[in-house]
């Protein structure tokens, strides 16, 4: 299924805050229609490379690359306009706006009041994250309220429907299924599938096994900031996994 | 999230409605409570003339804390606008001074007194807004420093005087004339005049007349109606609620924070420096320390309308509301005889009314939600 050109490729990527490296000369690739889940330990550096992709951090050396375009150094909001969509492990809501605003932050839908002034077109906004959360089988009961009044399933499930709305070319899951109850879980790892399935490739970062055995493809494991071990979902088990995060397995660094 | 909402008790649908109202609109409710208490016991305060007294005395306040209001939604703070309208008034006194003593003509002096003000006016903003959004200076800090420096600044142009005075008596009429001109006036006994103020009236209608439309306010409510807009429905302001709400969030959705975050604080400058100006019309002088006072009321006008002072929350109707109350408060007082001092006593106890008030609405809001 996966094609071979890569679509996302991190070369010696590293990445300090002060004294501390998080990130040590990573090399990562992403192909078209591949779901690749980065494990690792708590402080493996999984957040940190997945922020540096989306731009939100400029890592101190390497290269990274988007359909052959070189984006290293490019704003978040360039990085979003090449289709780069991610759901953050803290979310990354505004919780003092309603669901529409969320789904639209930074990229809101404008129209013209009285022909001449462009206004925030709310009503629009409002609808197609009706229709996105449809589409993710989740319901909201209203959706005029303000985030910091639902419930952390609803707002994972708003960062989900933000990420998937805006036709991404690949789509970043930090912990996507960490608050959610077991019914939505299977939602979102059906959404994966989905995503695969149209071509969109997945980055899943998840500390539930279960999750990423069910729905990745390639397996990135990662230790104290470098890349431990990359392996294929076939032949690969919990307990070889394991190993490669603690550093026990055969050949580990 | 169903159990909490066991433990509400059910009150009547009535009565939850009517509690609902009043804790949404309890600034209104109490802006209209103060002004029939005045008016029941203060002679003179429920007149048109000092109700248009009354209104353009707000506009300081309720200029300055539109700005505010922009700011304290971005979880900062804004230190420094009382010396900008000293800034600006002073500037814009001085330059239309010495261009019509060095023989300039009255329009253009004028003009370009107004807009040397306001260009003026803009400067602490963006030094205050690239500190903060740039070099990450906390907001209190950074707008306290600009605060002395602005303060030295107003009064290095005056020469040391408290005021910049001396303007030639052509200026100081064409500035009266919308200072404290008005596009409709009422006149006791005529009825309602157009433009110009009557004089040489008996002493007993003069009194009575009272500006219906005056221009300080007139402009005081295209920059309300502006601003508000901007920040109601425009993008401009939904970033601005963003940034409040999550800095961070706002970050990685591509908004541009620290571009925005220096637009706020120019504009904050903005609006002072028109309030600078207004007052060097309204008082035909510079005054460097006009707003020493009403930087404070600015903020607490702000919280008073129910702004958030941690983000993300907040309107311009409520800051104009809050200015109104404190305005209403103090003119009341003045009215009732009350020692002035009282003035700080009674506003700070409505400070602290408003911030309970809107934290139990936040509670009851969220309590709702969960039902
Ligand atoms: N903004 C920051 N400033 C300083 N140190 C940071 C920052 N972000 C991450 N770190 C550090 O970098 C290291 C890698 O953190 P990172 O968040 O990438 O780990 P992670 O693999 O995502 O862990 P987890 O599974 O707990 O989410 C950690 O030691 C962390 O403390
Ligand atoms: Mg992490």
């Amino acid at each position: 299924m996966p094609s071979t050109a890569p679509i996302l490729t991190c070369s010696g990527v590293s990445k300090f805050f002060g004294g501390l490296t998080a990130l040590d000369n990573v090399d990562f690739e992403v192909s078209q229609g591949e779901v690749v889940a980065l494990l690792g330990d708590n402080g493996a550096g999984k957040s940190t490379l997945i922020k540096c992709i989306s731009g939100v951090y400029k890592p101190e050396h390497g290269q990274i690359t988007f359909n052959g375009v070189e984006i290293t150094n490019h704003a978040p909001s360039e990085i979003r306009d090449r289709g780069i969509e991610t759901i953050y492990q803290d979310l990354a809501l505004a919780e003092n706006l309603d669901v529409g605003a969320n789904v639209f932050l930074g990229k809101e839908k404008k129209k013209r009041f009285m022909g001449l002034f462009p206004v925030t077109d709310d009503e629009f906004m409002r609808q197609e994250a009706t229709k996105v959360l449809d589409r993710l089988d989740i319901h909201i009961p209203s959706l005029k309220q303000k985030l910091v009044n639902l419930s952390g399933g609803q707002r994972q499930a708003v960062a989900i429907a933000r990420a998937i709305y805006w036709n991404a070319r690949l789509v970043i899951m930090d912990e996507p299924t960490a608050a959610l109850g077991v019914p939505e879980q299977r939602k979102v790892l059906a959404l994966i599938r989905s995503l695969r399935d149209q071509g969109v490739p997945v980055i899943l970062i998840s500390h539930t096994m279960h999750d990423v055995m069910a729905v990745a493809n390639r397996l990135v494991i990662m230790r104290r900031g470098k890349v431990a071990a990359n392996l294929p979902r076939e032949g690969a088990n919990e307990e070889l996994v394991v190993k490669h995060m603690v550093g026990t397995a055969e050949g580990a660094l | 999230m169903t159990v909490s909402a066991a433990n509400v008790p059910k009150g009547s649908p009535a009565r939850d409605r009517v509690l609902d109202f009043m804790a949404q609109n309890w600034a209104y409710i109490f802006l209209l409570g103060m002004v029939i208490f005045f008016s029941v016991t203060g002679r003179g305060f429920l007149t048109l003339a000092n109700f248009s007294t009354l209104l353009v005395t707000s506009t300081m306040v309720a200029l300055m804390a539109i700005g505010q209001t922009y700011v304290v939604i971005t979880a900062g703070i804004d230190l420094s606008i009382g010396w900008t309208v000293g800034l600006s008034s002073v500037i814009c006194a001085r330059v239309m001074r010495d261009l019509i003593n060095g023989g300039a003509d009255l329009a253009p002096a004028i003009l370009i007194g107004v807009v040397l003000a306001l260009f003026f006016s803009l400067i602490p903003g963006l030094v205050n807004g690239v500190l903060i959004a740039r070099i990450k200076v906390p907001a209190f800090i950074a707008t306290l420093g600009m605060f002395g420096i602005v303060r030295g600044a107003a009064f290095l142009l005056t020469d040391g005087q408290q005021i910049v005075g001396g303007l030639p008596n052509n200026l100081q009429d064409a500035l009266r004339s919308v200072g404290s001109g008005s596009l409709l006036w009422w006149v006791p006994e005529q009825g309602i005049v157009f433009l110009n103020r009557p004089t040489d009236l008996p002493p007993a209608i003069t009194r009575g007349i009272a500006g219906l439309l005056p221009y300080p306010l007139i402009i005081t409510i295209l920059v309300v109606v502006v601003f508000g807009f901007i920040l109601s429905r425009m993008q401009f302001g939904r970033h601005t609620y963003a940034i409040g709400g999550n800095q961070e969030a706002a970050v990685r959705s591509g908004i541009n924070v620290r571009n925005h975050l220096i637009w706020i604080y120019v504009l904050s400058a903005f609006t002072a420096g028109v309030a600078g100006v207004l007052h060097t019309f309204r008082f035909t002088a510079g005054v460097p320390n006009a707003a020493e006072a009403a930087l404070l009321q600015s903020v607490a006008a702000v919280v008073i309308g129910g702004t958030n002072l941690f983000g993300g929350e907040g309107t311009i109707r409520g800051a104009v509301i809050g200015a109104l109350i404190i305005n209403v408060l103090s003119n009341g007082l003045v009215i009732l005889n009350v020692n002035p001092i009282w003035q700080f006593v009674v506003v700070g106890v409505v400070i602290i009314i408003a911030v309970l008030v809107n934290q139990a609405q936040t509670a009851l809001e969220r309590l709702k939600a969960n039902a």
